[in-house]
């Protein structure tokens, strides 16, 4: 069967490719970006369209065990917003935790079509493949969490830094990781181990912490380094959320000298003021440093007004925000490996903290002078939901609008900010960057975020509309590796066949010999039955090769 | 006798190491199986306690048909599509059970109920279910059992008696390990059982509360009142049998151990009050955080009811008892659960899978699915009243002994099984991969309206 | 002899071995089939153990063979039966909303029927050595 289309009339935006709103030919077939196609391709006429390579999420919480857990939290948040089932897909639920099916439907409804999921511990990460596998049309990966792992802090600890290398490179074969997480390094020893203490500094080293988190950093910085891994360890830095944060940010953007680095959610690690007291906007000094040190990427983590839903591997974090509502807070510790904290939650505008974050992330990508490597991220569902997406494009794309909107939230927060001298109005060529050229160059992916030759055909048509938020709520046609899947905004088939995209680096095989021990005296499962055989990718897993760089621009 | 006239006597034996108990929620994956692969039995399973090795060595091929209609042998396609038929005819199919089987198997489940617009339950409804709507009000602090074994220096079990249902419980995960920071195991835990019965569990423990039955939430009610500085009340053993004292210095040992951890059990969920019951215990450990890191855990009774629950939650967003009639899913207990549309006479066909309930349910329950007015259909690995009941039998492997797949521990940590020699029978994966097919088949001519909602 | 006692049933070891052996076998008929009643509750209703009662409530009976227990094992006015279809003859079908009944704490009638076989403590007679 012919699987060949050529798109004609649309204007094209392929900043990778140099291309800025041009009317010109796309051409697939066999799903992938082709020179020419025969005259018996299908033809798509996307005349007055915007055709866009296929979004790409760097960050958000869709698979795995703390994102079911979450899941099961909200039946009523779930029953406010059902996914109906339709002749070519499944049903589901909606919310802000979506079940998988509703969750692969709905990010390509968005035009999406790559989604990393951003933290999963080693030991259930079978599950987090297990929901991928559920998950359809988008490819995924994910980030495995070892910022807070004893057996490789112990490594760390004694100076073994070669056996930490390998060891590290037999995790990430180990559970089919993309790239390495740390969350909060050291933080989850104060909280388990300690009566629910936390770690302050990054050079804390006092006995609750057993380790600096600094060490543990730039350790994981070195090694992933010289594996040469497509994306470099993606950090949520420690006191995520604390006033006065920001110079922890800019200590541990420091720790990564000339190496790569990806900070997480940098929005909610910008703040200044007083521990303890409100924060204040350290916008400034935050991208001020991004924008200087091309080894560092990050993606925003937007805060959005509405529902979300706290999930991250920063527990006590999470039992610190409860304290403020005491809400159903949920608490799940992994062995020897990390910790996890979830917590409905709801940003207000009327709420100062909650505008000021609101504004910190917008501030953050205006001040960017680089958007391919301030990505678009709203830490899913952190900061809110990825539906926000195209509000938040919105936001940027349209300074009227903005003005309106601060004019409705809490003005001591709008007033303590620079958000109202901010007129810059993101292009469509931009906001191409920071949704998928962008991320799809901060993790590695030379096949995504582009139109040009050999790229996968994952390709986004959106009718070219003077409301923004309309026009990325709902592409016209979206297509998934050259097959189409939504047509004039329906469903048109069910699309199975996605990527789980992951890292194999070489490793000695001696060092297991190091690591199993470890296993035999603290774990609860046998060491023989922890790393996740190939069978769990289901045939769909692509691996994407290593190379030693030292930012987004070496090729 | 010389040496060399000895008879040799030759088996054709495998060993199968590191393979995973299913019977209980333990999942111990450290049994080393010994296999008589000439006869198609387990001789040894190294490791596993009374109810796993029972579990291995009763097991055996049986010379059985593999399925039929009415009672009467048929191929397995012709019982399939007698299956989807009933399915896709009934007007309130409902599916139950999904326990003892492996999730990859289960993940089938959910999509057939989403095409015939039926409704899914699993073993959960009926044991820790009430404890999953508790969690839906309060959520839980808890944890993987390695950090029972490594950090726990008190260990409490309410309602629960792992001695007999999780036998390897203690010495494998929660009492006596020597852990990173537990070196000297059982010396360096006190051990709390609180119970209405003086149980083999009992006669391990450190401390044992004989509580008066039906009072759990009361005891369970002053003990998060005391995290809150309000006294033990003086009429305490008249309101759940236990003395003032005794509960005062509970609370005391609770708050100031390092980290704690309550194992809950049926004893809980079975009783009046069920999911408030659950619900105050999970409260207790949330409240006990102010003081020390406290934990709490549901102790799951079948192999894969774990993965049943998590499997059904990240298809539909719920974790049992679901409907798809209306072209979503929607959670109701006691609308949706098996129980109650068997009890009410609302289901009009029943789909089986890996679970017995003409076995164990309420009479109610058994009268209505064994009548004319339910057709019931079967999927299990043995005989059972279910299966000799159904008007639809097949009969599969069994997961662990004969296929592969994952499972899922009572602390949600997914486990891989090693199976120990094949089975003429077919595997539940096979089986529910084909009447999927068959029923989205049959739904799709079926023509049913959608909903048309534009949801984004 | 009749009375009343309140009914818990769990699980117990001999009830899993059982259940793997075969649900329709004998050892999982006699487990399940076995009601355990505290020594004090014996002394009332004048029971023993092997004796055969009979339990019931306003869903259905089951017949079933007494085990005393000793004193203290089980509270005054409960009695014990490993989960299995005699239990489940007892159940009511109401979850009270919850998709769960309450299985345990069911109030039951027991009934004396008849004396059943205890089980044989003395050794074999002596058989002539040849």
């Amino acid at each position: 069967m012919n699987n060949e289309i050529r798109i004609i009339n649309g204007i094209v935006f392929d900043p990778t490719n140099n291309i800025d709103g041009k009317v010109v030919d796309i051409c697939i077939k066999d799903g992938k970006i082709v020179s020419e196609v025969s005259k018996s391709a299908k033809v798509i006429d996307a005349k007055g369209m915007v055709v866009m390579p296929g979004g790409v999420d760097i960050h958000c919480h869709i698979t795995g065990p703390k994102v079911n857990l979450a899941r099961k939290l909200m039946p009523e948040d779930h029953r406010l917003d059902p996914h109906f089932k339709t002749p070519n897909t499944q049903s589901g639920s909606g919310g802000i935790v979506p079940s998988t099916f509703a969750t692969g439907y709905r990010y390509a409804t968005l035009g999406y079509t790559t989604a990393m999921e951003a933290a999963v511990p080693p030991l259930t990460a079978r599950h987090a493949l297990e929901e991928m596998y559920d998950t359809p049309i988008i490819d995924n990966g994910f980030y495995v969490l070892l910022g807070n792992n004893l057996f490789l802090q112990s490594l760390i600890a004694e100076g073994r830094f070669a056996e930490f290398k390998e060891a590290v490179a037999w995790w990430l074969n180990a559970t089919k990781a993309y790239t390495v997480k740390l969350v909060n390094p050291g933080g989850d020893e104060p909280w388990k181990g300690h009566k629910n203490l936390n770690v302050k500094s990054i050079d804390e080293d006092s006995k609750a912490t057993d380790i600096a988190p600094r060490k543990v950093i730039e350790a994981f910085i070195d090694a992933v380094h010289e594996l040469g891994l497509p994306h470099p360890p993606h950090i949520h830095c420690n006191n995520l959320g604390h006033s006065g944060n920001y110079d922890t940010t800019i200590e541990t953007m420091k720790t990564a000298g000339d190496r790569r680095l990806h900070v997480a959610h940098i929005q909610f690690n910008s703040y200044a003021g007083e521990v303890g007291k409100p924060p204040k906007s350290a916008s400034k000094e935050i991208t001020d440093y991004v924008n200087e040190h091309q080894n560092i990427t990050c993606d925003v983590g937007q805060v959005m007004f509405g529902k979300a839903m706290f999930m991250t591997a920063d527990a006590p974090l999470t039992y610190l925000l409860r304290g403020y509502k005491k809400e159903k807070w949920v608490n799940a510790d992994t062995e020897c490996e990390s910790g996890c904290g979830i917590l409905p939650f709801d940003y207000q505008g009327m709420i100062y903290t909650h505008a000021l974050q609101w504004a910190i992330g917008l501030e953050i990508f205006l001040l960017s002078k680089d958007p391919w490597r301030i990505v678009l991220s709203t830490d899913h569902p952190n900061g809110g939901s990825f539906a926000n997406y195209p509000l938040v494009i919105k936001l940027l794309m349209d300074y009227e609008f903005r003005k309106v909107a601060m004019r409705s939230v809490n003005q001591k927060a709008m007033n303590s900010t620079i958000l109202g001298e901010l007129k810059r109005e993101y292009t469509l060529n931009e906001i191409c960057i920071i949704t998928r050229a962008g991320p799809a160059k901060c993790l590695g992916l030379k096949d995504k975020g582009h139109l040009g030759v050999g790229a996968d055909a994952d390709v986004t048509i959106y009718d070219m509309l003077e409301d923004k938020e309309e026009m990325f709520n709902a592409p016209r046609y979206v297509m998934k590796s050259g097959q189409l899947l939504i047509a004039d905004h329906e469903f048109v088939s069910d699309y199975t066949d996605k990527k789980v995209l992951r890292v194999a680096p070489d490793y000695d095989k001696e060092i297991e010999k190091v690591i199993k021990p470890f296993f035999d005296d603290f774990y609860s499962v046998n060491y023989q039955n922890y790393a996740i055989q190939d069978d769990y990718l289901h045939g769909l897993g692509k691996v994407i090769g290593t190379k030693k760089k030292n930012s987004i621009y070496e090729n | 006798m010389s040496a060399a006239s000895k008879d040799i006597k030759v088996v054709n034996e495998k060993i199968v190491e590191n393979a995973t108990c299913t019977f209980c929620g333990c999942c111990c994956d450290d049994i080393t199986l010994t296999v008589d692969m000439d006869k198609k039995v387990i001789t040894k399973a190294k490791d596993a306690c009374v109810l796993g090795k029972s579990w291995f060595l009763n097991h055996v091929i049986e010379d059985k048909p593999i399925a039929r209609i009415a009672g009467k042998e048929v191929p397995l396609d012709d019982a399939i599509n007698e299956a989807a038929k009933i399915l896709m005819d009934a007007k309130f199919p409902i599916l139950y059970g999904m326990s003892d089987t492996v999730c990859e198997a289960q993940r089938h489940c959910a999509p057939i109920m989403d095409d015939c617009g039926g409704t899914i339950d699993t073993t959960t409804s009926v044991c820790h279910g009430p404890s999953g709507m508790a969690f839906q009000g309060v959520g839980e602090p808890t944890m993987t059992l390695g950090e029972v074994k490594n950090r726990a220096d008190f260990v409490m079990y309410w309602g629960g008696n792992p001695a007999e249902a999780h036998p390897r419980h203690f010495a494998r995960y929660a009492v006596t390990p020597e852990g990173m920071y537990t070196p000297n195991g059982k010396d360096d835990r006190t051990v709390v059982i609180v119970d209405i019965r003086h149980t083999k569990t009992a006669g391990v423990s450190d401390i044992f509360l004989q509580l008066k039955p039906g009072k759990d939430f009361e005891l369970l009610w002053m003990l998060r009142a005391a995290c809150k500085g309000v006294d033990i009340p003086d009429d305490c053993k008249d309101i759940c049998g236990v003395e003032k004292e005794v509960v005062e210095d509970l609370f005391q040992r609770m708050k100031n151990c390092n980290y704690g951890v309550i194992f809950f059990g049926m004893g809980l969920t079975m009783s009046r009050g069920r999911h408030f019951n659950s619900g105050a215990l999970m409260a207790l450990a949330t409240d006990l955080n102010e003081f020390t890191h406290f934990v709490a855990k549901p102790a799951r009774g079948h192999g894969n009811v774990t993965g049943a629950d998590n499997v059904v939650s990240w298809q539909t967003g719920y974790p049992f008892g679901v409907n798809f009639s209306r072209g979503h899913p929607r959670f109701n207990p006691g609308e949706f659960t098996t129980v109650d549309t068997l009890s009410r006479k609302e289901a009009d066909a029943a789909l089986i899978i890996a679970s017995d309930p003409v076995a164990n349910f309420p009479k109610p329950a058994i009268d209505h699915i064994t009548s004319d007015k339910c057709k019931l259909i079967s999927i299990d690995t043995k005989n059972t009243p279910t299966s000799e009941a159904a008007h639809v039998s097949i009969q599969t492997s069994t997961y662990g002994i004969n296929t592969g797949g994952t499972v899922y521990r009572m602390d949600d940590v997914p486990i891989s099984l090693r199976p120990a020699f094949d089975s003429p029978f077919p595997s539940d994966l096979e089986v529910l991969t084909k009447l999927r097919k068959k029923v989205n088949e049959l739904s799709k001519k079926a023509n049913r309206p959608y909903a048309t909602k534009k949801y984004m | 002899m009749k009375g009343q006692l309140i009914l818990i049933p769990g699980r117990s070891s001999k009830q899993g071995v059982g259940l793997n052996k075969g649900k329709l076998k004998e050892e999982y008929i006699r487990v399940t089939t076995t009601l355990e009643l505290s020594f004090e509750d014996a002394q009332e209703l004048g029971l023993e153990t092997a004796d055969i009662v009979k339990i019931s409530n306003h869903i259905g009976e089951t017949e079933v063979q007494v085990k005393v227990l000793k004193e203290g094992k089980l509270p005054i006015g409960y009695a014990f039966i490993p989960y299995g279809p005699p239990s489940s003859c007892l159940f009511d079908g109401e979850t009270c909303g919850t998709g769960m009944p309450a299985s345990k704490g069911m109030t039951i009638d027991v009934e004396f029927i008849k004396k059943g076989v205890k089980k044989k403590t003395a050794l074999p007679p002596k058989t002539a050595v040849g």
